[in-house]
């Protein structure tokens, strides 16, 4: 059960249920979708640039607390950020939850860091990492819709 | 285990069976997950395994195991024996009047896409017509599609109703000149329904139509006989009635698999080969090119013999109860709201939580030592009927109890404790 509280932390509840940026975006100058095969979960991201900055992101979707929880904390973490700051976030993200040991700073991750419990249901790696790979294809132009396959 | 049961007389079996000494024969049961005892509910993906099957497959491994039907030696005549003798097993397991009617394939994946190929890919021209219902796994959708796009024809989807039930007049409605194939599922299982396969078999027969029956579902809940159906093709998935994976049947009416091309080529399915021309064995050696996978045929064999010495109408029976007390205890909970309520429904139980995403509820109940399926089922058109992305689906096999249905109840508790 601990493991479960540490994986259902209030913020990824709330966010869960209340997911910030949660809405299309007309203007949008990229976006892209993410799908989860195993689950079903589906979410597409807007991005708006400003030269090279994330001038506005946002989300839509259906997901599980974990997906949307994480694609509602990625809109709040990005705005204002630049392009090789979001690539790094992204990669710190990555690997918090797939090789990272628990005895790694991620302290400058912020809230992101409400995500490492994660890490102990492989499983749901997947799901935590939709938004980010769909950020990922929309910032470099991939196309073809991203899954989790 | 049979020296204490009741004489069986086909089926007419009365005294109720003994559940904790069925689950004796299940060692996984035993076992604990995160903790927990296992609560197995995802029966309707794969049934957990017997001692006789397991049991069997190491016997036929440790002392009878070699090549069929290449052997003047006594090791590949026995395997042979145990392979066509588990043929004849089959035959009589789904009322088919011939052994040759009878293929082994992988499951019933493989044995649709062998009648979509081989059957479909013959008789199947530019703008006929393949019918299905909304209710179909994955498995007898994308077959089909297959065929259909290499051959010009469509594929078309008969609908369901809120109820998750086929629409029958629609059905009867999508028969056209143009029909040449209706497929679908004796039992639903994204939803448990059991669709009135005779019905709809007599239907598309009247119109011409060759019928197929996905069996994955059926033959460890209720009795098939392909005759009383009528059906053309009826498929056999070993792996969700007590056997092991990667083996199951195909039954196909004679006529029509004598016609038929071949599937794969290789040895075993030819009588004489010449690079001018080559001479194919007659059916069922026909559609099984290759080494087949006699250990699984033999694990095939005892698990029919499980089902068999149970009784079907027994293990239905006590099927049926688990699933009106799921309903009762699962369903009557406020948060809860059930997908699937087909008024003839097998033990299947898709609902939802309202505001709780199905994947989230399979992590906690996981927690708790419950293994449920939180997904889509193969069946994205059935979610996509009812607006939904996912549901949670606890299926029940013989070996489960009301207790398991408790402890389901105490962990959708602790999913509201989490998310409530
Ligand atoms: C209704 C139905 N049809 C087809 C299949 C596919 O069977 P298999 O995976 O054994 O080939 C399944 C199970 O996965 C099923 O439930």
């Amino acid at each position: 059960m601990s493991e479960l509280r540490e994986l259902y932390q209030e913020l990824v509840l709330d966010h869960g249920k209340h997911p910030r940026n949660f809405h299309g975006m007309e203007d949008a100058d990229r976006q892209s979708v993410g799908y989860n095969p195993l689950c079903g979960d589906k979410l597409t991201l807007y991005l708006k640039l400003e030269g090279d900055t994330v001038k506005d992101v946002s989300f839509q979707g259906a997901g599980c607390a974990i997906s949307t929880a994480s694609a509602s904390l990625l809109t709040e973490t990005l705005k204002g950020r630049t392009r090789a700051e979001v690539d790094q976030v992204i990669r710190e993200f990555i690997h918090m939850l797939t090789e990272g040991s628990p005895d790694d700073d991620v302290e400058h991750l912020g809230k992101l860091v409400v995500f490492q419990g994660v890490r102990e249901f492989p499983v749901r790696v997947k799901c935590a990492t939709l938004a980010w790979r769909t950020l990922e294809a929309a910032l470099h132009g991939q196309d073809e819709p991203v899954t989790t396959e | 285990m049979q020296a204490d049961q009741p004489t069986m007389d086909h089926g007419v079996e009365t005294t109720p069976l003994d559940i904790a000494r069925i689950r004796r024969e299940f060692p996984i049961l035993r076992r604990k997950v995160h903790g927990k005892p296992l609560v197995y509910l995802d029966n309707a993906a794969t049934t957990q395994r017997p001692h006789d099957v397991v049991e069997g497959i190491a016997r036929y491994s440790f002392r009878d195991n070699a090549n069929v039907h290449r052997g003047v030696h006594e090791l590949s005549q026995t395997a042979t024996a145990h392979y066509e003798g588990v043929r004849e097993k089959v035959r009589d397991f789904v009322g088919a009047e011939k052994t040759e009617e009878i293929v082994y394939v992988r499951g019933t994946t493989e044995a649709i896409n062998l009648v979509a190929a081989s059957y479909g890919g013959r008789h199947l021209n530019e703008g006929d017509e393949v019918l299905v219902t909304q209710l179909e796994h994955h498995s007898n959708i994308v077959p089909w599609q297959l065929i259909c796009e290499s051959r010009g024809a469509k594929l078309v989807a008969a609908p369901i109703n809120d109820d998750g039930e086929v629409i029958l007049d629609e059905f009867e409605r999508l028969i056209g000149p143009k029909t040449k194939i209706v497929a679908f599922s004796h039992i639903s299982n994204a939803l448990g329904t059991i669709n009135p396969v005779e019905r709809m078999t007599e239907i598309a027969k009247s119109r011409g139509a060759v019928v197929l029956v996905d069996g994955a579902q059926a033959t460890a809940h209720t009795k098939v006989d392909v005759r009383k159906i009528g059906c053309d093709f009826y498929t056999v998935s070993a792996h969700k009635m007590y056997g092991p994976m990667g083996i199951g049947a195909l039954y196909g009416r004679k006529e029509l698999l004598d016609a038929m091309p071949p599937y794969q080529g290789g040895g075993d399915m030819i009588r004489m080969v010449s690079f001018e021309k080559t001479l194919y064995s007659s059916v069922p050696h026909k559609f099984e090119a290759g080494t087949p996978n006699v250990e699984g045929v033999v694990g095939l064999g005892s698990a029919i013999d499980f089902i068999t010495s149970l009784g079907l109408d027994r293990m239905a029976e006590h099927e049926h109860d688990l699933l009106a007390y799921a309903t009762e205890v699962i369903g009557g909970r406020p948060e809860v709201r059930i997908v699937g309520t087909a008024r003839e429904k097998a033990s299947i139980l898709s609902f939802l939580i309202d505001g709780v995403h199905p994947h989230d509820i399979g992590t906690i109940l996981d927690g708790e030592g419950i293994a449920i399926r939180a997904g889509h089922h193969c069946a994205q058109p059935v979610m996509d009927r009812f607006g939904v992305p996912a549901t949670i689906r606890a299926s029940f096999a013989v070996y489960n109890t009301r207790e398991e249905v408790d402890a389901l109840a105490r962990g959708l508790d602790k999913v509201m404790e989490i998310f409530g």
